[in-house]
């Protein structure tokens, strides 16, 4: 394998940022601390100046900085979203990640020497959907949706010219990204348009005898008992009744690893690997940083990829392969 | 600006694996007695179900041309593989009806011809539509979570016809894992349609016995069936000139009786909250997306 995969690493905060590129990140990524962004929560992101200070921080290690600006501008008052592509520009960001046509029309338009990268939140899973925004809006990478397996990816890149990053760790969407309004149909925020999923003020834990019962706005997504950990809830991996049966329907509360694919990965042509995790700390970003550029450059080096152990920081301890494997969906 | 009577009716897409005759016999009682003014066929959800309905597809078409219909073709949602992007290039490459794009694969294969922007495509704001129409977008039904301020804000801006859905429940989620068979321990590969079973979706219920979602295969709907019927005024005095009705199987043509009837200014909303409540059969309203709450509210408007 000649190539090396770029690692593209989460920055929730300035020092998760320094986590991640001390560990070995080639690139971050981060967003404003406001609703600009598909992880607005409480405590989290950048201000202008702290980008500024974190872009100067990674560029002296050779890192690159990629500023997602990856919510849906809100009808009416586009301001916030332009000014942040603007701000990114001006600070020297190595790109932006971008889910709206018109919001990466207005950066290919005002800022045409800015990298563009497609968000995953923009759902393009087919080569019709990215050639259009290859050709049309000049996006130079697509974070794919995480709704394909590894041979529909191989035949994707083999049908485009650009650049591929997929999800390898952390939490797991598994609706297509970008489209779903299970969040806001059972609170007044939206993914979509202000960055939150499952908000925090929306989230409820209450105790009833011996469980734990978590809710989402007026719904209860789970009761669990004695040592079942209660995970934070999200509509989709919460626990129903259907069809006669109590089940996760959706998914399981799993984190996707996708540590063992990497060579498959590499081979169906993929550039860049993500890793989930934003709302994390910083010890977690260093922990799993480290391990995937042990398995990266292994994987460059033609070596076997080493044993790494990330199970104990995956949610509720257990590993998926999320919809890489075909037996998944 | 504000005449109810140059609002349109459109009905939507059936999104359910419905069996073949009575999606068709469906669609001929849409042809001779609802008072709609579009028809949307084509399976929007799951490729596999698409032969389902194809030998039915041309009667019901005829069938619905002859009674004034005008028919939109609705492209597939979520595209994954050659199969299904082979499906949507068939559809783009035909010229007998207007098709509406319901993912950027079909936008971008319609580039540069009339067509109809679906609302699984992620119009949010005036930037992405204004550029969509300067691509041949004739018309747009605006994502299902958009609350008044941004529907009026589009309104305000729009170059072309906009469509909003009044009534049925709301599309909440698409995904490649198929629920519908997950219920019922199957794999996707393995489904064997099951999803014929689900009527106008299979029940998510919270563990404490309250409705929340419908499964649809690899669709995820409210359990709720939106209504604004009480919004209607609102919504075409602030320009959007189509309502769409999403199908269930109920009685469409008196759902459609009743919008009709309260556009023209011929019904009050309360009475139309009435005749609406029996003929959802049994579907709570909601309407909170619109009122900027949780889509799952319901805000009395008056």
């Amino acid at each position: 394998m000649s190539r090396r995969l770029e690692l593209v690493c989460p920055a929730g905060t300035p020092a998760s940022l320094r986590a991640a590129v001390d560990a070995g990140g080639d690139a971050v990524y981060l967003g404003f601390r406001d609703e600009t962004n598909a992880r607005n929560f409480p405590g989290l992101n950048f201000s202008r100046e702290e980008l500024q200070d974190g872009i100067r921080y990674a560029h002296e290690r050779g890192a690159r900085v990629l500023v997602a600006i990856n919510t849906y501008p809100r009808a009416g008052n586009l301001d916030p979203w332009h000014r942040a592509v603007d701000d990114a520009a001006r600070l020297g960001a190595d790109a932006v990640i971008l889910a709206d046509i018109g919001l990466a029309d207005y950066a290919a338009r005002h800022h045409p020497n800015l990298r563009r990268h497609l968000s995953v939140q923009a759902s393009a899973s087919n080569p019709a959907a990215i050639r259009f925004y290859r050709e049309e809006l000049g996006v130079s990478r697509v974070v794919l949706p995480r709704v394909l397996t590894i041979d529909e990816i191989a035949r994707l890149n083999a049908a485009i010219d650009v650049e591929t990053e997929v999800f390898v760790f952390g939490g797991l969407c598994v609706m297509a990204e970008g489209r779903c309004m299970l969040s806001s149909y059972a609170t007044p925020c939206s993914p979509n348009r202000e960055g939150v999923c499952s908000p925090a003020g929306h989230v409820r834990y209450v105790e009833r005898g011996d469980a734990t019962v978590t809710k989402l706005g007026d719904f209860t997504l789970n009761v669990v008992e004695g040592d079942e950990r209660a995970a934070y809830p999200t509509t989709c991996k919460g626990r129903y009744r259907v069809a006669g049966q109590t089940r996760y329907l959706f998914e399981e509360p799993a984190s996707l690893s996708a540590l063992a694919m990497l060579p498959e990965l590499a081979a169906a042509g993929v550039t860049a690997l993500k890793i989930e995790g934003r709302q994390r700390g910083r010890a977690y970003v260093a922990q799993v940083v480290a391990a995937f550029r042990r398995a990266v450059d292994a994987l460059a080096a033609g070596a076997p990829l080493p044993a790494e152990e990330l199970a104990a920081i995956t949610e509720g301890g257990r590993e998926t392969s999320g919809a890489y494997r075909r037996g998944w969906q | 600006m504000g005449d109810g009577r140059a609002v349109k009716l459109s009905l939507g897409p059936v999104l359910f694996a419905w069996p073949a005759e009575a999606w068709r016999d469906f669609y001929f009682r849409i042809a001779d007695e609802a008072c709609v003014d579009t028809v949307h066929l084509g399976e929007v959800v799951c490729l596999k179900r698409a032969g389902l309905h194809a030998p039915m597809m041309e009667a019901v078409r005829e069938r619905l041309a002859r009674a004034g219909k005008e028919v939109v073709l609705s492209s597939l949602a979520l595209i994954m593989n050659e199969a299904e992007l082979d499906a949507v290039r068939a559809l783009a490459g035909r010229d007998d009806a207007l098709i509406e794009a319901n993912d950027m694969a079909a936008c971008a294969l319609l580039a540069g011809r009339p067509h109809a922007i679906g609302p699984y495509v992620n119009v949010y704001n005036e930037g992405t539509l204004a550029y969509l129409a300067g691509r041949g977008a004739v018309r747009a039904c605006l994502p299902f979570e958009l609350p008044a301020a941004s529907l009026r804000a589009l309104a305000a801006a729009s170059p072309i016809e906009l469509e909003v859905q009044v009534f049925g429940r709301v599309p909440l989620a698409l995904s490649a894992r198929c629920y519908a068979a997950r219920a019922r321990g199957r794999a996707k590969d393995d489904c064997r349609l099951v999803c014929r079973e689900d009527g106008d979706g299979l029940a998510v219920d919270t563990l404490d016995g309250n409705a929340f979602l419908a499964i649809n295969g690899t669709q995820t709907l409210s359990s709720t069936c939106a209504n604004l019927v009480a919004e209607v005024g609102e919504l075409t005095a602030m320009g959007i000139r189509r309502l769409r009705l999403s199908p269930h199987a109920v009685d469409m043509a008196g759902v459609a009786e009743v919008f009709r009837a309260v556009a023209d200014g011929r019904l009050d909303g309360a009475e139309a909250d009435a005749r609406l409540t029996p003929l959802a059969g049994g579907m709570p309203f909601a309407n909170g997306f619109f009122h900027g709450a949780e889509g799952a509210a319901f805000i009395d408007g008056e």
